[in-house]
């Protein structure tokens, strides 16, 4: 009676994520999707600290798990409330880890089960052609992997976006990290086909090893990439959380594993096109080996000119058309509620104001879209790139507000620039082009931009907040 | 060979659940417009989360006596938490934000 209800209550958490899934995938139902996903899960949850019986014994150690369950609940609201909407890329991948660590810990006490013997009562066993099933041992030598590359490559994801971490490559790196892999993989064959007894040191070096190459596999990749890198953990995450699934035959940790490890790695890829690029392109060509051409090019900069925040609030206020482009600046700063003044300031002096929206822009696909819909700016004035470029021809006054690489003209005209063929937001066709940063620095991909040298492009420098604030009140008083 | 095709037959109800996923998985997101992209992806890492239930029953199953089983199936449930929760309030506050100008 009781394993019925606890397949009742996995099968609604299954059926939940798929639905919670669908749903989170239009603007209009997304919130009730994520809601309806958390319910299904909890009821999963519930149901398998309550119901799960295992030969007919139930779960003990109630206090530790219900101890975890509340460290872990009130730790992890407290940081996903506390943190700023700029900093949800790197929550996200902190996340991420946490999930692949613990995939990779399951792996580590079933192991230990094994080694120990006895292993028909501490392993629910897959099939069994054997005693000590081989495929047993795949499966949490594959959730061990997976888990741990994917929790040492977010880690160093969130290092990199917070810039705690800094791009780092040498000679022969992929070489490296592909027989680092190779000898991971040959080791965990070696379990597999001689079974444990024989090796438990290789074990524990797997699992050393697949940090490492956790560690390698992300620290070359440029922080431009990073959400693809991310998005590809996160799908790798899922497929370890499915292995868990197959080693207690445990249908809704199988859905919402493979269901999270297809959908992830769908998302990578149109992450990927967004960007013009393929996914080997991302993972094998990385900014840093390319490092070197864009300090060539850097050296043919010329002049730029400044503008000053009367001049410009002269310009955007008898502008008939501004179209605004956001970009890291503006969510490091927290300027979006400025702008959105900015905004209403401009459209009450017959001002049409439009958001240019760079699939990429800022950290993360989507990034842009979630800061200005907190500061109420209406959904409509979003307009995506293809749109975009072609209202450019039309503006006015382009306002650049901490975007870069988005906007480098580079990567339609150089190709000897890393981000060569990436699609960008054609402002240069707009009549006149304000530059907001805060210094002439790079941006993430650590190219200059030729925009900044061209005759229609003037540079307002200063935090974006700061700049905008000062910029509103120099047009109320037109 | 026959211990591959007998594996198969053993497993073919998981087997046929990966396969119907994948597909599922590819369906559901396919015309996700990219200003969701970001809470679509925080979604799908708080349900991957549900690795959270294997914690659950490694932790569940380790004997009084054995510490080291104890402390890291302890850490695994805090470590799942976290995805789990963590993941679900993230994505509800990025969401709640597109929802409030309506």
């Amino acid at each position: 009676m009781e394993l019925n209800l606890l397949a009742l209550c996995y099968l609604f958490g299954s059926v939940s994520f798929i639905v919670g899934l669908k749903m989170l995938s239009n603007p209009a139902s997304a919130r009730k999707g994520n809601l309806f996903a958390a319910a299904g899960m909890s009821i999963a949850i519930l149901g398998t600290i309550f119901l799960y019986q295992e030969d007919g014994v139930k779960l003990g150690n109630y206090g530790w798990i219900f101890g975890g369950l509340l460290l872990g609940s009130i730790v992890g609201t407290l940081m996903a409330k506390r943190v700023q909407m700029t900093s949800m890329p790197e929550m996200v991948s902190l996340f991420n880890g946490m999930g692949g660590a613990c995939a990779a810990l399951i792996s580590i006490i079933e192991f230990r089960h094994l080694v120990k013997g006895n292993p028909n009562q501490t392993i629910s066993a897959v099939g069994s052609f054997s005693g000590l099933d081989q495929t047993t041992l795949l499966i949490i030598l594959l959730g061990l992997i997976i888990g741990a590359v994917s929790f040492a490559g977010s880690m160093i994801a969130w290092g990199k976006l917070n810039g705690k971490i800094k791009d780092f490559s040498f000679k022969g790196q992929h070489i490296a990290n592909l027989l680092l892999f190779a000898i991971t993989i040959l080791m965990a064959a070696d379990i597999v086909i001689a079974r444990p007894e024989a090796s438990p040191l290789f074990f524990y070096l797997i699992i050393f090893f697949s940090i490492v190459y956790g560690v390698f596999f992300v620290l070359p990749i440029g922080g431009a990439d990073m959400p693809v890198v991310i998005s590809l953990l996160n799908s790798f995450t899922g497929v370890a959380a499915a292995c868990g699934g197959f080693l207690y035959s445990n249908k809704v940790m199988l859905t919402g594993g493979i269901l999270v490890g297809a959908a992830g790695t769908l998302l990578t890829i149109l992450m990927c096109k967004a960007m013009n690029r393929s996914l080997k392109n991302v993972l094998i060509g990385s900014f840093g080996a390319s490092a070197t051409t864009g300090q060539g090019s850097a050296a043919m900069v010329g002049s730029y000119k400044e503008i000053s925040l009367s001049d410009a609030a002269v310009v955007m206020g008898y502008a008939n058309k501004v179209m605004i482009v956001p970009g890291y600046g503006l969510a490091v700063a927290q300027a979006q509620h400025v702008c959105h003044e900015l905004e209403k300031t401009l459209e009450a002096r017959g001002v049409e104001v439009k958001y240019a929206i760079h699939p990429v822009a800022g950290r993360m696909p989507g990034h842009m879209n979630v800061l200005l819909a907190e500061a109420d700016v209406s959904y409509e004035k979003l307009l995506e790139m293809e749109i975009a470029n072609e209202e450019f021809k039309s503006a006015d006054v382009v306002l650049i507000l901490g975007a870069n690489d988005v906007v480098n003209p580079a990567a339609k005209s150089d190709p000897a620039s890393p981000i060569y063929g990436m699609p960008i937001l054609e402002v240069e066709e707009a009549k006149h082009v304000i530059v907001n940063k805060r210094s002439m620095k790079p941006g993430y991909a650590g190219i200059e931009n030729q925009l900044f040298f061209q005759p229609k492009t003037s540079m307002l420098f200063g935090d974006a907040k700061k700049a905008l604030q000062d910029l509103l009140a120099e047009i109320r008083n037109i | 060979m026959d211990q591959l095709l007998s594996w198969i037959s053993a497993h073919q109800e998981m087997i046929y659940i990966v396969v119907l996923m994948i597909f599922v998985g590819i369906e559901v997101i396919g015309r996700v417009p990219s200003v969701l992209h970001t809470p679509l992806m925080s979604g799908a890492n708080a349900i991957h989360g549900v690795v959270i239930i294997g914690a659950i029953i490694v932790m569940g199953k380790a004997e009084e006596g054995n510490t080291i089983a104890l402390i890291l199936g302890f850490l695994a449930v805090v470590l799942g938490t976290l995805n789990v929760v963590g993941g679900f309030v993230v994505t509800d506050r990025m969401l709640e934000m597109f929802k409030k100008k309506k």
